[in-house]
């Protein structure tokens, strides 16, 4: 018998349906070419409707205060009337041959809906351990981590007007996980970039930038200093410009980028910015720095076949179980779902009811300066609905 | 070696610093007590080596040195003008690196601008990274401070970034393994580590600096950055005097758009360095007005901390020479010129503060010239 393929990856066999299962290694290698690589739209949600109508979708609550959030965003979800039907399943990581990865049910259960919602994890610390996130990553092949940034009416920061959109390339870069010692004391850390994962994001970018119309990329890059490795990141940027003749293409040193935005974010309010994991890592974060941190900011993480959106803070064990927690991060999070899912009218009357409780400013919890309970804001949501 | 003895150095500073409290203000290095420096002297004059770079470079530092003749500041310069910008002769350009290196070489001393880095040119490593490697000169500080009388949108910014220069993402090492998979080595040694770390601390000791935080990455990449934590976290035990943490890079962004008031000294590899160099001139009002130096073991090179070419607005007269020139007054103090330091520094904060002549970059008209004049004129009366 000839070894299976072991990746999870969707395969485009000729004149059949796309399949996860694929008869050999050998086969495979030829196929994967053939993948969303070269399909016209990249990352496209095709889940379908339970009996009942509805979307079933994963939940994964998280730990700490990931609970109280998620009940928050359930209830606003009910009350909005949202097609959803919620499945929670569980990550508590199991090793299987030796290697950490998530229960077997958990993956059936995204692969089946292709969306998650997911909580913020706690990190097991100790050596040795793949943080869960990254497990998940792997796991259903997330190539695109995509982080928009609005300023919030109603919490001040520095910056006014921020409306950032940022697509990190999330698979290898410089967390490829290709690290040894050479000798004691020299240590070398590979950062991978290939051209199949640069294509697969860049196009996904394009794609997004149509999608919410806007008229430019930027790649942000560093290939001054990386000649060949980020030189190959533009350069595919270039290549798949030339298949988008609507949308600008532009090029920005990683330097300026940082220096400009930090300035005045205000032009890249038209932008879509893409760029390789560990920019994409450290920019992200400071746009939600703009705009009041991590609380506030919703992500996705995008792949082939599911999806997975998260709230990306932390699990706040301190205040978990004590109703003190802002939903907002996981409930922004959750509209980018919606609208993945095509279900744009929930999304927007969600998050209209979202900005002007915010913006109101009478129901907001302790970490925005108000009093609120995490039940009391989303009753708040929920009564503008 | 230079590690342990800049540490003892610092000691020994710090100990006299503390002695006469009002001298601290004023000398900024660790190395400097110690006999290493060198510097090339003629009679009672200095040379030091004159890089005007490319972009802005040339007007900033025909500013600069206007200001220093009109100062009378006892400095030869030795200009070569080397260039990045594709001039057609790679020969002439490589020679006239070739110069560089050798002239910095003999003086110990020099005052740089930026040299730009073409993208399309492959096999062309950046002259200024090859420069820091040449000459060794593994430590960057650049000086983040809000200047008084412009305001930004963060006030109290006061944070001083150390950065390794000389290996990290910047070590040059990259190869196609097959056609569309390449690599990048990112190479992070101990001994490198350990000296970056020591005269971090060395630094915060020598200029009454309370804190030293470690940026790094060290929850992804566990071994790179790990052993760069974990040696700045060793090294910090010889230095009980100072508090010590760590933060992950993202999170250090983060705070620093947010709550940069926060950090004091920060010491870091070199990738994270240019990133947060640059977040932390955004926050004090841009490259134009952030000084700073790159020092080794023989040899001191001072440019502006933010590395900008500013290709743009090359000989548009807008350029904003402030950032060369308070690396200017950073090498008079580096060579004991205290007066001259304090006078050029003085005249141009309060050219900056008055607010009458300032540079586009700073919300003004007057051009490259005007803002020159005023602080001649400024000078004049101190």
């Amino acid at each position: 018998m000839r070894p299976r393929c072991s990746s999870r990856r969707l395969h485009y066999l000729p004149g059949k349906s796309p399949t996860t299962t694929c008869a050999s290694w050998l086969r495979c290698t030829q196929l994967t070419a053939l993948q969303r690589f070269y399909s016209q739209r990249v990352a496209k949600f095709n889940g379908v409707k339970d009996s009942n109508g509805n979307y079933p979708v994963s939940i994964i609550e998280g730990d700490g205060i990931g609970p109280e959030i998620s009940q928050s965003v359930k209830d606003i979800f009910a009350a909005a009337k949202a097609p959803v039907t919620w499945e929670p399943v569980d990550v508590t990581p199991v090793f299987r041959d030796g290697k950490q990865t998530i229960p077997e049910e958990t993956i059936e259960s995204i692969q089946r809906n292709k969306v998650a919602l997911k909580g913020p994890l706690a990190t097991p610390v100790g050596k040795g351990h793949v943080s869960l996130n990254l497990t998940l990553r792997r796991t259903f092949n997330l190539f695109a981590n995509l982080r928009p940034c609005r300023s919030i009416a109603g919490y001040k920061t520095p910056y006014d007007d921020v409306d950032t959109v940022l697509i990190r390339e999330n698979t290898e870069g410089e967390y490829s996980g290709i690290e040894h010692v050479v000798v004691d004391g020299v240590v070398q850390s590979i950062k991978l970039i290939t051209r199949e994962a640069s294509e697969r994001v860049l196009r996904f970018a394009f794609q997004h930038a149509q999608e919410i119309g806007r008229n430019t990329v930027r790649v942000v890059h560093k290939a001054t200093i990386m000649k060949m490795s980020d030189g190959l990141f533009l350069k595919v940027a270039q290549d798949v410009a030339k298949d988008f003749p609507g949308i600008t293409f532009e090029s920005e040193l990683l330097d300026n980028t940082c220096l400009k935005m930090v300035t005045d974010p205000l032009p890249y309010n038209d932008k879509v910015l893409v760029m390789p994991n560990l920019y994409g890592d450290i920019l992200s974060d400071m746009c939600a720095g703009l705009i009041g941190g991590l609380g506030l900011t919703p992500s996705g993480n995008i792949g082939d076949e599911c999806s997975i959106f998260e709230a990306v803070h932390g699990s706040a064990p301190d205040i978990a179980g004590q109703g003190k927690a802002n939903p907002t991060a996981l409930l922004l999070s959750s509209l980018m779902m919606l609208r993945h899912m095509e279900l744009t009218q929930y999304a927007d009357r969600i998050e209209k009811a979202t900005f002007d409780t915010l913006a109101e400013g009478k129901a907001l919890t302790g970490d925005l300066g108000g009093k609120a309970s995490t039940s009391d804001y989303a009753n708040a949501i929920i009564s503008k609905l | 070696m230079l590690s342990r003895t800049s540490a003892r150095a610092a000691q020994r500073l710090a100990r006299a610093a503390a002695r006469q409290q009002p001298q601290i203000a004023a000398r900024s290095y660790a190395t400097v007590e110690s006999d290493i420096f060198r510097p090339t002297k003629f009679g009672s004059k200095y040379t030091v080596t004159l890089i005007p770079g490319d972009g802005i470079g040339a007007e900033v530092a025909e500013s600069v040195k206007t200001i220093f003749k009109a100062d009378n500041v006892p400095i030869d310069w030795e200009q070569i003008d080397v260039t990045g910008v594709d001039s057609g002769s790679p020969a002439s350009a490589e020679e006239l690196f070739r110069q560089s290196v050798t002239s910095l070489k003999r003086n110990k001393l020099g005052l740089k601008g930026i040299l730009h880095t073409p993208i399309e040119r492959s096999g062309h490593s950046s002259f200024n990274v090859a420069m820091r490697q040449e000459l060794d000169i593994y430590a960057s500080i650049v000086l983040i401070k809000n200047i008084p009388g412009y305001d930004t949108r963060h006030k109290n910014v006061d944070l001083c970034i150390i950065r390794e220069n000389t290996e990290g993402e910047y070590s040059g090492l990259e190869h196609q393994s097959v056609p569309g998979v390449v690599e990048s080595l990112k190479i992070i040694t101990r001994p490198k580590s350990e000296r970056i770390a020591k005269f971090a601390f060395s630094f915060a000791l020598a200029n009454g600096r309370k804190k030293v935080t470690c940026i790094h990455k060290a929850n992804i990449m566990k071994l790179a950055d790990g052993l760069f934590r974990n040696t700045c976290k060793e090294v910090s035990a010889e230095f009980p005097g100072i508090e010590y943490n760590d933060m992950i890079v993202d999170n250090a962004s983060m705070q620093c758009v947010s709550k940069p008031q926060q950090f004091d000294v920060m010491v870091m590899p070199n990738l994270y360095g240019g990133i947060l160099s640059n977040i932390g001139a955004a926050l004090v009002g841009g490259p134009g007005l952030v000084p700073g130096c790159n020092m080794g073991r023989d040899v001191a090179v001072f440019e502006p901390g933010c590395r900008h070419v500013g290709l743009d607005i090359k000989g548009k007269d807008q350029a904003n020479p402030t950032a060369l020139i308070l690396s200017g007054s950073m090498l008079l103090r580096h060579l004991g010129l205290d007066e001259h330091a304090n006078r050029i520094s003085k005249a141009v904060y309060e050219v900056i503060a008055e607010g009458k002549t300032r540079t586009r970059d700073m919300g003004g008209d007057a051009t490259t010239h005007q803002f020159t004049r005023s602080i001649l004129d400024k000078m004049e009366h101190l």
